[in-house]
């Protein structure tokens, strides 16, 4: 990875719930912001700058967030920068972010991502009618379910992978105290009697919708030296980060397992020199919305060879226990606050090679990967983090 | 059949295009202590900041440092206009319908101003320095809007009516101290809590942008073709794709796609999502099927529904044609074809179609 050493040395959540109507959206953010700051010690006028992210603007009609949270966020006097990438805005939000460290040019910034879908209707937001163009007919599901299909019959995997994964999702988000569902009673039976809502997703194969805002403070070397040496909170070093995008319709396009993905991956391990991202790799944080995806983006991200990735579902290697777990957190599935929910998969796996998963800590987590993607399955953005400095 | 669409400039089409959607905000404590204050007190609101500032409209957080802002203390009901702007016809989502100023007001007892219309009659009428009060609605909701407007003060006397009063206060204080008790509260003292509404904790603020959409000239293409009863594609010039609907140019390549291609109105399901969702606007029973068909001689499929037959019977490489709407019922979209239906022909094997699966 090129430029200067960066380190994650602080992160915030709020509780994702379907609604905080108790908060403004400001005061949304200032919550995950403030918890971010104490992790890292750090107070407002440490920070250099800030970067934010949020979904596509009619999901909460707030077109000019970067005006609007300049307060809620100390932004006063600061460089201030709105990243826009549809879901997978979290991610690249905290590459942005990563890349002012990186480059030098800052030592310190708060990176935030939100969404307070309560204050609006995401689906509505999705489906919006464009004069002249194809109808979309049938929301997100009804974009996506159609892949899914495409990816059962191209992989011959059996039926019931989707609800395996759901289930696995939420029995973690049962360990994670910030998950939105925490479904005490799920069970195989619950998830395949749920309503067929998109054919063939399941109502309890989908991710919910959730209010919530994620924050990290992402910092120049001496600075994850000095968290490191303190010990209590040590640092998540960044390994790699990489960023694909492709346009959602063009002639030969393969949506089941996209190319901006695949090359978003290589990219990822050239610069972190791993040839075997399974073995190598102790832990990911994948963008899940619907749990076929686990499946899918399994041999996207190369942790399994092309057609087999639901294999690694039925042998539980994505379970926490199995080799290589696959969203600890619960996952999207567990909690969507679509503009943060890239983020969260990133410091989610942050926290986890900082030790500080708690009861959803993978054993001896090294070296971790965040991964969000957005759109038709058109922007993909990755990291990876490091319980030691990159080589 | 092949022509050259590039040769003649046609009209584009345009269409208008509302987006349009009631957002219903939490107003967090602050704001919702500013706006309850409106509605039950016919008070304007400030909130104190660390370093001794009273910022209006009150304010979660101090701009200048960062940090959450202390109190809320009521400020003056006049005040200063510093600057304004005469509106010499106002729009239809103007606070007043007559020619009025959108003035920024420094109220007795604020550090800032806040922004507000002036009913001054005329721009004579207006200038910087001058004093206005507020003129409060009689019927209040719990609005910036509960102050119509801001009117010049009469005299002197009149100018330094409403100066501030009062200490600072909670956003918990306001909330129980107006003519309506808090609904949380256990304070149901004034016995009226059955028609009084509670704080403001919710305000809707409805968004609405209206468009003139241009459709560009290669949908424009697409579309009138459709109302002449044909499906027109057009090939890209390097790799020879055809792409339905046409984009005008090639993602892939990144080049102008310009040769149009007419295209039969027969296909092949590649997948498909039956839906059971009863989702915004959705004019179909569910549930339904919509599917991508790759129509013959398309390298792109079209996302379209599947009808005239049970959701069930629905399948991968099943054969299906485009129904056209009646001629009176045509519409300039995709909705010129009202659906698929399956054509009854044996299903297409699987290698005449899987790169598209
Ligand atoms: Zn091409």
């Amino acid at each position: 990875m090129s430029g200067q050493r960066c380190a994650v040395v602080g992160i915030g959540q709020t509780k994702y719930a379907s609604v905080r109507d108790d908060v403004s959206i400001a005061g949304l953010l200032r919550e995950a912001a403030v918890r971010a700051l104490e992790d890292a010690e750090m107070v407002w006028s440490d920070i250099d700058a800030v970067v934010i992210g949020k979904a596509p603007d009619m999901f909460e009609g707030v077109v000019m967030p970067e005006a609007y949270l300049a307060d809620a966020l100390g932004a006063a006097g600061k460089p201030m920068i709105r990243v826009h990438t549809a879901g997978s805005v979290g991610g690249s939000t905290a590459l942005v972010a990563a890349s002012l460290v990186q480059g030098g040019i800052h030592d310190k910034v708060l990176t935030v991502a939100f969404e307070k879908q309560s204050e609006s209707d995401a689906m509505w937001a999705l489906s919006r009618p464009i004069p002249f163009a194809p109808p979309t007919l049938a929301g997100a599901g009804g974009y996506f379910a159609p892949h899914i299909r495409s990816y059962i019959r191209r992989s011959g995997a059996p039926a019931d992978i989707g609800i395996k994964v759901a289930v696995k999702d939420r029995l973690n988000a049962l360990k994670n105290p910030y998950a939105h569902l925490h479904m005490e009673d799920i069970s195989f039976s619950k998830v395949e009697e749920s309503m067929m809502l998109w054919d063939p997703i399941r109502y309890l194969e989908t991710c919910p919708s959730s209010d919530g805002a994620c924050a990290m403070v992402l910092a120049a070397e001496p600075i994850g030296d000095a968290a490191a040496s303190r010990g209590a909170r040590p640092p998540a070093w960044l390994h790699a980060t990489a960023m694909r995008s492709e346009p959602t319709m063009f002639a030969a396009r393969d949506a089941v397992n996209p190319r901006a993905g695949q090359d978003c991956a290589a990219d990822l391990y050239r610069q972190a020199g791993i040839t075997n991202p399974r073995s190598e790799i102790d832990m990911a944080e994948i963008y899940v919305p619907f749990s076929w995806y686990e499946a899918m983006w399994m041999e996207n991200l190369g942790f399994a060879p092309l057609g087999e990735g639901w294999k690694m579902v039925e042998e539980g290697a994505t379970a926490l226990d199995g080799d290589m777990p696959i969203n600890c957190s619960g996952g999207v599935l567990s909690s969507n606050p679509i503009g943060a929910s890239g983020m969260i998969r990133f410091a989610e796996s942050a926290l986890q090679v900082r030790g500080m998963a708690g009861e959803h800590q993978v054993p001896d987590c090294r070296l971790a990967m965040g991964h969000a993607y957005g759109g038709g399955s058109q922007y993909f953005a990755m990291w990876l983090v490091g319980a030691a400095k990159p080589g | 059949m092949s022509t050259s669409a590039g040769e003649t400039r046609v009209p584009v089409m345009e269409a208008p295009n509302v987006l349009e959607f009631p957002f219903s905000r939490s107003t967090g404590p602050v704001i919702g202590a500013f706006m309850t204050a409106l509605r039950d007190e016919a008070k304007i609101l400030g909130a104190t900041t660390a370093t001794g500032k009273v910022i209006v409209p009150p304010l979660e957080y101090d701009p200048e440092t960062g940090e959450a802002t202390t109190g809320l203390v009521d400020v003056g009901s006049s005040g200063v206009v510093t600057t304004w702007a005469w509106v010499r016809e106002p729009g239809p989502k103007h606070p007043l319908a007559k020619p009025f100023a959108w003035a920024l007001i420094k109220l007795d007892g604020a550090d800032t101003a806040l922004v507000h219309a002036v009913d001054a009659g005329s721009p004579d009428a207006m200038s910087t320095g001058m004093r206005v009060t507020a003129h409060f609605k009689p019927e209040r909701e719990g609005h910036i809007r509960d102050i119509e407007c801001f009117v010049p003060s009469s005299g002197s006397a009149g100018g330094e009516s409403g100066t501030p009063s009062g200490g600072v206060r909670t956003p918990e204080e306001v909330f129980s101290s107006g003519t309506a008790p808090n609904e949380g509260s256990a304070d149901a003292s004034t016995g009226q809590a059955d028609e009084a509404p509670g704080p403001v904790r919710k305000i809707s603020t409805p968004i609405e942008l209206v468009y003139r959409f241009t459709a560009g000239r290669a949908t424009s293409r697409f579309v009138r073709g459709l109302l002449d009863f044909k499906i027109l594609g057009q090939r890209c010039p390097s790799c020879t794709k055809v792409y339905v609907p046409p984009r005008g140019s090639c993602a892939k390549c990144g080049v102008a796609t310009e040769e149009e291609v007419e295209l039969p109105t027969t296909g092949t399901v590649t997948t498909f999502c039956v839906v059971n969702v009863p989702f915004y606007g959705q004019k179909i029973k569910i549930p339904y099927v919509t599917a991508t068909i790759l129509l013959d001689g398309a390298d792109i499929g079209l996302f379209h529904l599947i009808q005239e037959c049970e959701a069930d019977e629905v399948h991968m490489g099943m054969r299906v044609e485009a129904v056209w709407q009646e001629p009176e019922n045509m519409v300039p979209g995709l909705e010129a074809i009202q659906h698929f239906r399956p054509t009854g022909e044996p299903d297409a094997d699987y290698d005449t179609y899987k790169e598209h699966v």
